[in-house]
């Protein structure tokens, strides 16, 4: 399996706090990674590190096998601005093809069939000339990954994908994810507050704690001590 | 009433043909800004116009020439203050308004008194527009249109979404800022027919009224050049016919065009819900 993303040794302060000290993870072509910690634990920030958006203090985010840092497939989580934005499903998609176009202005015919085929690949043909702003949340997520499908042909990088749906459309909403995963072969990479869901769908996490994060696979993770703690103190609670 | 006979004055035709090129700037402009919530930057960049024009006024200097930097300073300013979300952007912004609006209206009173510039600098004025600002007009519309038609597309991703548009590799700050300067140049131009008081209706109305019925984005924005053309014309017309104040006259049909749009808007909802209840 080829290396597509390497962290070694990476830094980040914010205001002049480390918030991640010394991190050092790698994802393969194919791998589902999901990144969990709590609020406050540098999601965010590593976030827009791996998307080229902001350099580590210390330490090196490489980006191998061809893989672009604007050729990452983001799915950030939504704006109150953008739920009534006049858009129609279609624009939002193909906005997705931004960063093939670089100084053209205008999308050619192979960027609309790209759109088209992604729309396909979702199950969204229905909203094609539907407005984004009345969607359900789930309809406007699926259109996002659509629009994150044309940015990214190997990679997806999924911020919160679930928040504010309802436990339905939330399932359905991992399970596409996983297939995209497990079909077609596409590395994803996500930020998660569910780490039952982390736990139940991907490959590999990592558990962002200050100096002391925990990267390994899903298998390591439920034997190391954090995920003893965070995952079991979960279950016992949910069967309480 | 013989239409055509109003505009065989010059100051007429001057302002017809001034004030349509700067409406359509305003609301191509607008359409981004409202979607961003950045309305009230063109609010705060007309009060910051206000005082620039009559400090201006008063120390008896070129009034484009000392207010244009003014307000360009401001509009960057402005739209950090709103990108930074620590400080409270709506708060931040009517602080500077008034502030400004004061500090006009007090250097007026203190040197040429409130004359008819300070009250058409405020209220707008039918007869303000010189044979210089129509070239300008010309200018900046040149300036907006191209770049509607060349970004057209990271106008549209930048005002949609503006993390992913800089995480597939668009420089978002830069597309911020000429809107942010090409608002600044439209206001300060515009202020003097519209009045500081309503020149920021010009940007905010049409975004708005398009979007009660239109629901893309290429919609919105050609619906609102159209209804801004058309708001200021009859504007103009009703403002010479009945000697009301021009810029007063132009927010009143906008008002009135908005109202229209929000009953059809709210009737075609009512017939989608039960379309797609089916």
């Amino acid at each position: 399996m080829e290396e597509l993303l390497k962290c070694e040794g990476v830094s980040f302060s914010y205001e002049n706090t480390g918030v991640i000290k010394n991190l050092s993870f790698c994802v393969h072509s194919g791998d589902y990674l999901c990144i969990v910690g709590e609020n406050g634990s540098g999601k965010s920030t590593l976030t827009r590190g791996i998307l080229g958006l902001k350099s580590p203090a210390e330490g090196k985010i490489i980006r191998e096998n061809g893989l672009k840092a604007n050729e990452i497939g983001y799915l950030p989580q939504q704006t109150p601005a953008q739920k009534d934005f006049p858009a129609n499903v279609f624009e939002v998609v193909l906005s997705g093809r931004l960063n093939s176009r670089g100084f053209r202005p205008f999308y050619s015919a192979e960027d609309k069939e790209i759109a088209v085929h992604n729309i396909h690949r979702l199950g969204i043909e229905e909203l094609v000339r539907r407005s984004y702003r009345d969607l359900s949340g789930g309809q406007q997520q699926r259109v996002l990954l659509a629009r994150a499908l044309c940015a990214g042909k190997k990679m997806l990088l999924l911020d919160e994908p679930v928040t504010g749906l309802d436990p339905i459309v939330t399932e359905d909403m991992y399970k596409l994810i996983n297939e995209l995963n497990r079909k077609e072969g596409i590395t994803i990479i996500m930020v998660s507050h569910d780490i039952n869901a982390s736990v139940k769908y991907a490959t590999h996490i990592l558990h962002l704690n200050g100096d002391k994060s925990f990267f390994g696979t899903t298998d390591e993770y439920i034997k190391s001590p954090m995920g003893r703690y965070f995952f079991s103190d979960e279950k016992t609670q949910l069967e309480d | 009433m013989d239409l055509f006979e109003m505009f065989e004055y010059d100051f007429m035709q001057r302002a017809l043909l001034g004030g349509l090129l700067i409406s359509l700037c305003a609301a191509l402009l607008g359409v981004s800004l409202v979607l961003k919530r950045y309305s009230m930057i063109g609010d705060g960049l007309s009060h910051v116009g206000f005082g620039a024009l009559a400090i201006a006024s008063g120390a008896n200097l070129a009034p484009l020439e000392f207010a244009i930097p003014i307000v360009v300073v401001s509009a960057f300013f402005l739209l950090r203050i709103s990108e930074n979300s620590k400080i409270k952007g709506d708060a931040a912004i009517a602080l500077i308004s008034t502030s400004a609006l004061a500090i006009g209206i007090t250097a007026a009173t203190l040197t040429t008194g409130m004359n008819t510039d300070i009250n058409s600098y405020l209220f707008g004025s039918i007869l303000s527009m010189s044979q210089n600002d129509v070239v300008l007009c010309v200018v900046l519309f040149i300036m907006v249109s191209v770049m509607f038609i060349l970004f057209y597309n990271k106008i549209f991703a930048v005002t949609f979404d503006e993390s992913f548009a800089k995480a597939t590799g668009t420089r978002a700050g830069i597309y911020n800022m000429i809107i942010a300067l090409l608002t600044a140049l439209t206001i300060v131009v515009g202020m003097k027919m519209m009045g500081s008081l309503l020149i920021s209706s010009l940007i905010i109305f049409p975004a708005i009224t398009s979007m009660r019925i239109f629901r893309s984005f290429r919609s919105v924005i050609i619906s609102s050049a159209v209804i801004s053309a058309v708001s200021f014309t009859a504007g103009l017309i009703i403002s010479y016919t009945f000697s009301t104040p021009t810029g007063a006259s132009i927010v009143i049909v906008n008002l009135f065009v908005f109202l229209i749009f929000t009953a059809t808007g709210a009737l075609i909802d009512r017939r989608n819900a039960k379309k797609y209840a089916k």
